[in-house]
């Protein structure tokens, strides 16, 4: 298990190596990879499929609740499938597409990585754990998005993706630390066990808020929508495995499987169904007016995720029964059609459907498996898009007014597939600038392969997904589910639905050529809509950027220190106010008269230095005040810190004095504002000092260490003068650390002077 | 009440010695900078506790002080502190002799970006 998930990363990072022995034909042997998975994932499929879980535990940072924990049950045995079979087939599609380009293995490397993120994803069962997952993903969306990043539309659409799908991943972290705190423990399988601890806790929305935020993000439901349909400047490949069948579907698969734990209750229903429903039509209706092949299919894939969440909005049995039956359909026809759109614009060189038309005669392998696709998409019986659309409205029909948002939406769904899957294949034959022919095998296997499955499924669906949309169904509405599809329901209201779907679809593609003007309108329109606020929101943040970088880092030694000093003072303000201790002013020491006119002489001196308008005046009063702390120190039993003091202060007044005949005379620069504001900082800096020294004397914490120094200075020092033996032995390496300063200081005086620069300086 | 007396003392070293910190004359900035350690080492004098007026020196004969001394630790600290801040000034004032020599300023406002 941890093999399957790991595994892409291992061969992601031996890909350049390969590449370099064996060439391109190293996409064929990455191939392998994730075809390995498919292999294990398929040997383990009855068994999960009947109700079995297979569990794989390795501890990282156990002190976190952070453990290398995964689980595959039906649920993650449905997405896990997808990934890794798809991901086969991208791979060697990849093969095929970028022939002969230079950068193929780092295609495929990141297609691996991503794979191994995304079934992380899909099989973690610790949350932290899953949004490191959930992260990766986005991390390598943007890099297969930004592929071609020699192209600025490329660049700015993997930035949008991931800033889009990272903000989204925050907001899921938010909300998974809640569900953490709340539950106690970050195992999924907890979690979904413990829905009474989650719906009935207090922060209930809060969570459900901070989570259906990174679902929606991740799997772009509306007003999010926006950077799916830009990702489409990512290489075809990675749009028909990240965009349309998988990556995309994170939010759907979290939505399911948080839906034990979280869902059931009035906000959940309403949330999603009302988000789905929305994204549903806005794909729907925006894909009506595109006329790229993969803008088409990316406005489709954005309706089918709204129908998705919509459906697990209502998150009854058959609802969910219909989920999953429409995730697999989904898949297997939005891939295929992403690969036939891949082939086109890879042998005809041409993107725009109402340009393209007759390339059965060319591409019929492509052409045929484009049809089951589009039929399948388009909800046509005995295709598997109609079994799972038949189950929607089965659903659907329960609810009020979302049968219409289905039909309407199904109806672009036809015109859609008839645009992207039949047009290009039936219409009549244009010139297209590259001489169409069919593209290699591998370019073909992918979408026939899928092909296939869509056939299989339309006729045979109890032989192929019961099993599997029955056992993710059962891990999503946390009860076994017993599925049985069928191909044909009898004339009900929900083949009536499907018929109605039909024919208006039919009359949507007979008046779709009137559609294009109004597609250009909307175009328009949509450079209005979510895109542009998040252009907007990148300027704010950019502009908020600078203003503070030029408000903080001025680059003005006075501003700094300012900013520094209201940051103390309100943090001392803070705690202060919060703080229990007491002022200590009982009379600790008696105040003795030389005392007395010691303090009252550092305190007139000092003043004296800060206003003295004369430089020698300054250094005086400086002096000043470094011979009355001298004597403070004689007269509190401190012989060695008067000696020193008074050998330094005498140096440092007659170091000052020298240096400042070659200094300019002091002038008054600022304003008496400036001055006042200055003075009301410091003084009130000179409060905060205050009284900490006077909250610090009346605490005393433990034992002092002191004691200890005196006790042991003679039998262990072999010294008398305490002072000193701290000094050179208790803390001698301090002492050590305190002669290196002083001499690097005094090599960088020394460096200072004798450096030479273009004024001529030097050696005064 | 010495407490008091001295801790409004240090209160007022760092007062002027901040007040000449935020001049713009890089020549007050460093006698701000003294006043501000001299004001930090006597807080640590103070902060240790003030007792009695014997020095921490133990008489000869004897293995342990006799009575109560003054606290050590704070003094080994603060002999530490007083050396480094003298490093400290002198190295600032070679600084800003330089700096005046390269630039003919001791004006803050107009050292503000690397550029000469």
């Amino acid at each position: 298990m941890l093999a399957m998930v790991f595994s892409g990363f291992v061969v992601a990072a031996l890909l350049p190596w390969l590449h370099r022995r064996i060439g391109d034909k190293a996409s064929l042997v990455a191939a392998l990879c994730p075809l390995a998975a498919t292999l294990w994932l398929a040997s383990g499929f009855v068994g999960v499929t009947s109700g079995d879980v297979i569990t794989a535990y390795l501890p990282w940072m156990p002190t976190l609740g952070l453990d290398l924990a995964f689980r595959l049950d039906g649920l993650s045995l449905l997405f896990a499938l997808m990934i890794s079979g798809i991901g086969t087939l991208v791979v060697l599609y990849t093969h095929g597409y970028l022939h002969g380009d230079p950068r193929q293995h780092r295609f495929v490397m990141y297609t691996l990585m991503f794979m191994a993120s995304m079934l992380g994803v899909v099989t973690a069962d610790n949350l932290i754990l899953l949004f490191i997952f959930w992260e990766l993903t986005s991390f390598t969306s943007f890099l297969l998005i930004g592929f071609n990043h020699d192209e600025e539309a490329s660049r700015r659409a993997a930035l949008q993706a991931m800033l889009v799908t990272v903000m989204g991943g925050l907001f899921l972290l938010a909300g998974v630390l809640l569900i953490g705190r709340a539950v106690g423990t970050f195992s999924l399988s907890a979690v979904v066990a413990s829905r009474d601890l989650l719906v009935d806790h207090p922060h209930y929305p809060v969570m459900l808020g901070l989570v259906l935020v990174g679902a929606f993000t991740k799997s772009a439901q509306a007003p999010f929508h926006f950077w799916l349909p830009n990702a489409m400047a990512a290489p075809t490949p990675a749009s028909a495995y990240l965009h349309s069948s998988t990556m995309v579907k994170a939010g759907v698969y979290l939505l399911a499987r948080l839906h034990p734990a979280l869902g059931g209750t009035e906000a959940w229903t309403l949330t999603l169904t009302g988000f789905g429903a929305l994204t549903l039509l806005t794909g729907a209706v925006m894909a009506a007016g595109q006329v790229y092949l993969k803008r088409l299919l990316a406005y489709t894939t954005v309706a089918a995720l709204g129908a998705l969440v919509m459906l697990l909005g209502i998150g009854t049995e058959a609802a969910v029964e219909a989920a999953m039956v429409f995730l697999m359909a989904h898949a297997c026809y939005k891939a295929a059609l992403f690969l036939v759109a891949g082939s086109i614009d890879h042998e005809t060189g041409e993107k725009n459907v109402t340009k393209l038309g007759g390339l059965f005669r060319y591409m019929p392998i492509t052409g045929a498996t484009a049809l089951v696709a589009a039929l399948s998409m388009a909800g046509v019986p005995s295709a598997f898009g109609f079994i799972s659309k038949e189950l929607q409205y089965a659903v659907l029909f329960q609810h009020g007014w979302l049968p219409v948002v289905a039909v309407v939406s199904g109806a672009f769904f036809l015109l859609v597939a008839v645009q992207t899957g039949i047009r290009p294949f039936w219409a009549r034959y244009r010139e297209t600038p590259k001489h169409a022919h069919e593209p290699p095998w591998t370019m073909t296997l992918g979408p026939v392969l899928l092909g296939v499955i869509t056939v299989a499924g339309g006729l045979f669906p109890g032989w192929t997904a019961d099993a599997l949309a029955g056992a993710a169904a059962s891990a999503t509405a946390f009860a076994p589910v017993d599925m049985h599809l069928h191909v044909w329901h009898g004339f009900n209201r929900e083949l009536m639905a499907s018929l109605a779907t039909l024919a208006l679809g039919g009359i949507v593609v007979l008046v779709s050529p009137r559609l294009a003007g109004l597609g250009n309108r909307m175009a328009g329109l949509a450079r209005l809509g979510p895109d542009r606020g998040y252009d907007g929101a990148l300027r704010g943040l950019l502009s908020l950027a600078k203003w503070q970088t030029k408000a903080l880092q001025s680059g003005s030694l006075r501003r700094y220190l300012m900013i520094i000093l209201l940051t103390v003072i309100a943090l001392f303000a803070v705690s202060f106010a919060r703080s229990e201790l007491s002022l200590q002013l009982r009379d600790r020491t008696p105040l003795t008269l030389p005392m007395f006119i010691l303090c009252a002489l550092i305190v007139v001196a000092s003043i004296a230095a800060a206003v003295s308008a004369s430089r020698l005046g300054a250094v005086a009063a400086m002096g000043v005040v470094g011979f009355s702390i001298a004597l403070v120190f004689v007269l509190f039993g401190a012989p060695d810190l008067a000696m020193t003091q008074l050998v330094i202060e005498t140096l440092s007044v007659v170091l000052l004095v020298s240096a400042f005949y070659y200094l300019p005379a002091f002038t008054r620069r600022s304003t008496w504002r400036g001055r006042a504001r200055d003075l009301l900082v410091s003084i009130f800096a000179g409060v905060v000092m205050t009284l900490l020294v006077l909250l610090a004397t009346g605490v005393s914490v433990g034992e002092p260490i002191s004691d200890y120094f005196a006790a042991t200075s003679v039998p262990l020092g072999h010294g008398r003068n305490i002072v000193n033996v701290i000094l050179v032995d208790y803390r001698a390496l301090d002492t050590l650390g305190e002669i290196t300063v002083l001499a690097v200081a005094g090599l960088g005086a020394l460096a200072l002077l004798k450096l030479r620069t273009k004024n001529g300086g030097g050696e005064s | 009440m010495t407490e008091l007396m001295l801790a409004i003392a240090i209160g007022v070293l760092y007062a002027s010695g901040l007040y000449l910190m935020m001049r713009r004359s890089i020549a007050r900035f460093i006698i701000g900078l003294a006043l501000l350690s001299h004001g930090a080492n006597l807080l640590i004098f103070t902060a240790g506790g003030l007792s009695g007026g014997r020095a921490p020196i133990i008489p000869e004969g004897s293995d342990a002080p006799a009575g109560l001394i003054a606290d050590p630790l704070p003094q080994a600290l603060i002999l530490t502190a007083i050396v480094i801040s003298f490093a400290l000034l002198a190295f600032a004032l070679v600084l800003l002799l330089r700096t005046h020599q390269e630039t003919e300023t001791d004006d803050m406002e107009k050292l503000r970006s690397t550029d000469a």
